[in-house]
């Protein structure tokens, strides 16, 4: 895909607010553009608003102020042509216990206004491994076999963004494995993804971009090297040769930190800025008369920015 | 219009019926037959005719009828219940799909079992009494209609009801009763005049007494007033589950 089509936004979110009967404000103006073809993760702990921005996206939700446009269609003037061009995958297993897997899936590319072709059903069993559960019933499935057939689903009617509501929740390692294959082997045939997630794992394994919402506000949106880089600390581990009781003075304008043993000395410090002062630091312990045994560097994860950004939050 | 949503919606609902075949159809066939035995041979063989009609040939009429309303109301309003119950719904909410075509499709469907329960109920009746239907257009018509208004009846119900016990509480407690006072196995006329006057303010009664008509030219009210009632049930079911999805009601938050 040429990279100004990659850029160019598919969904363009303004203002988005969302109120409930009760009062609940589920999203509080929400600006969000997603790319063409990208995978998008949404983090947020439980009540962000992660599932009310899907279904507000998808039409089951309706949104209080704001506009959403999907392909550059208003999703409530212009319904039919939105709803058209994206498939859902929700939270729930929420499936036909009693209906045979093609038959449902036959049913939801009918839904979508798509005339039957058993060879594009065929098709979308066969990639997602389900070929030989065709005639199988529903109930009598594993629950990553369902999960495939809520996905399937989702795709028969060939939809250009998927929307995955927690795809993986309760679903074991392996499996869990299997599945980012799949989301990465559709983003592959041009399927713009966007998943919500309380992995941090799966966030850090396959989106490009990630979103952090957090009570009804996007806290902050990036790619996920930039967010990692931008928000993200790094660590410099100084292993001693000798165990000391106390941080020498010469260290003490540096944030370091002394592990309970003695052993090691912890700094943390910014990527981003113009200066690490690590030649500095090393130059203290050295002044200091402290004997090297090993340097070791470490970065945070995405789930420490995560849990910063929300914790931070909360405070304001 | 998406043609091919109401379509499959439409046989994706019919296809739930030849799965529960028992259910759907035999169930009421089997209830019919028992009204027969009690009604029509008990009970049939102490009243000679009613109206110059004889008994078995008079309730049948009255027979379809209830099974008309009961079946119409439970077959669209379990179908669009039991999608909210298990939250299949999402899929139909997040489809490029009108409500109004989701209630063809749904209506369509239930409205469609509940005539094909009519016409087996019709001919398993010839099997038991002599029948003879005067104004087969009218037949029609009434059968059509009461499936349609009491499908859309049914549409509402499910869409209101939050519960199982929801489900069944007009059906049983309105419906039912309705049907049993409404003459579906007398005439108005054999009644103390007194509750003659109170059984007139039962919509059921003139239902039952149109397409009572066009079987054997006898009616306790007259045609208009029985075309008046089931056309006013039926607009006024389109107006509720026309204000119900413009509000979006139990469905859209």
């Amino acid at each position: 895909m040429p990279m100004e089509e990659h850029n160019k936004p598919i969904i363009t979110i303004r203002g988005l607010t969302k109120t409930y009967k009760g009062g609940h404000q589920a999203l509080k103006g929400i600006d969000l553009d997603i790319r063409q073809g990208e995978i998008l993760a949404l983090l947020g702990p439980n009540g962000a608003g992660k599932t009310t921005l899907i279904s507000t996206i998808c039409g089951l939700v309706k949104p209080t102020s704001g506009t959403v446009e999907v392909g550059g269609f208003d999703i409530v003037r212009e319904y039919r042509k939105t709803r058209h061009l994206i498939g859902l995958v929700p939270q729930e297993l929420t499936l036909g216990a009693f209906d045979l897997v093609s038959d449902t899936v036959r049913f939801s590319r009918g839904l979508f206004g798509m005339s039957k072709s058993e060879e594009k059903i065929d098709e979308i069993l066969q990639d997602l491994s389900l070929m030989d559960k065709k005639d199988a019933m529903v109930n009598r499935l594993s629950g990553g076999m369902k999960r495939r057939v809520l996905i399937a689903k989702a795709l028969a009617h060939e939809p250009r963004v998927l929307f995955l509501d927690e795809p993986t929740a309760g679903v074991d390692v392996e499996l869990r494995k299997d599945m980012w294959k799949l989301v990465e082997k559709l983003r592959q045939s041009g399927v713009t993804i966007i998943l919500t997630t309380h992995y941090i794992e799966e966030a850090e394994e396959i989106a490009d971009r990630v979103g952090v919402i957090s009570d009804g506000k996007l806290l902050v949106i990036d790619e996920k090297v930039n967010l990692m880089d931008s928000l993200g600390k790094k660590q410099l581990m100084v292993d001693l040769r000798t165990p000391i009781s106390e941080i020498p003075s010469q260290l003490n304008e540096f944030d370091v930190e002394l592990s309970a043993d003695g052993q090691r000395l912890t700094y943390t410090f910014d990527t981003q800025s113009e200066k690490t002062g690590i030649t500095k630091l090393l130059q203290a312990v050295s002044e200091a008369g402290l004997g090297l045994k090993d340097l070791n560097t470490s970065q945070s994860s995405l789930e420490d920015i995560f849990v910063n950004l929300v914790h931070n939050e909360h405070e304001h | 219009m998406n043609i091919e949503a109401v379509k499959a919606i439409y046989f994706n609902e019919m296809r739930r019926t030849r799965k529960t075949l028992m259910q759907s159809i035999a169930s009421p066939v089997i209830s019919t037959v028992l009204y027969f035995v009690v009604f029509g041979s008990a009970i049939g063989s102490r009243i000679q005719s009613v109206e110059g009609v004889g008994y078995g040939s008079f309730i049948v009429p009255g027979l379809i009828m209830l099974s008309l309303l009961t079946q119409s109301i439970s077959n669209a309003s379990f179908g669009i219940f039991f999608p909210k119950f298990t939250g299949t719904i999402y899929e139909i909410m997040s489809a490029p799909i009108s409500f109004f075509e989701i209630l063809v499709g749904f209506v369509g469907a239930a409205a469609t079992k509940s005539l094909i329960i009519g016409i087996i109920i019709l001919i398993t009746a010839s099997f038991f009494v002599e029948l003879r239907i005067a104004h087969p257009f009218w037949m029609m018509t009434f059968l059509i209609l009461t499936c349609i208004s009491f499908s859309l009846f049914g549409f509402i119900i499910g869409l209101w009801a939050d519960n199982f016990e929801k489900l069944q509480l007009i059906p049983l407690l309105v419906i039912t009763p309705l049907v049993f006072l409404g003459g579906s196995f007398y005439s108005v006329s054999m009644l103390p005049e007194f509750w003659q006057k109170v059984t007139l303010l039962n919509p059921v009664l003139y239902l039952i007494s149109g397409f009572r008509w066009s079987f054997f030219e006898v009616s306790d009210v007259s045609l208009g007033a029985s075309l008046i009632t089931i056309l006013g049930f039926l607009g006024l079911c389109l107006i509720i589950v026309g204000v119900m999805f413009k509000t979006g009601y139990k469905l859209k938050q």
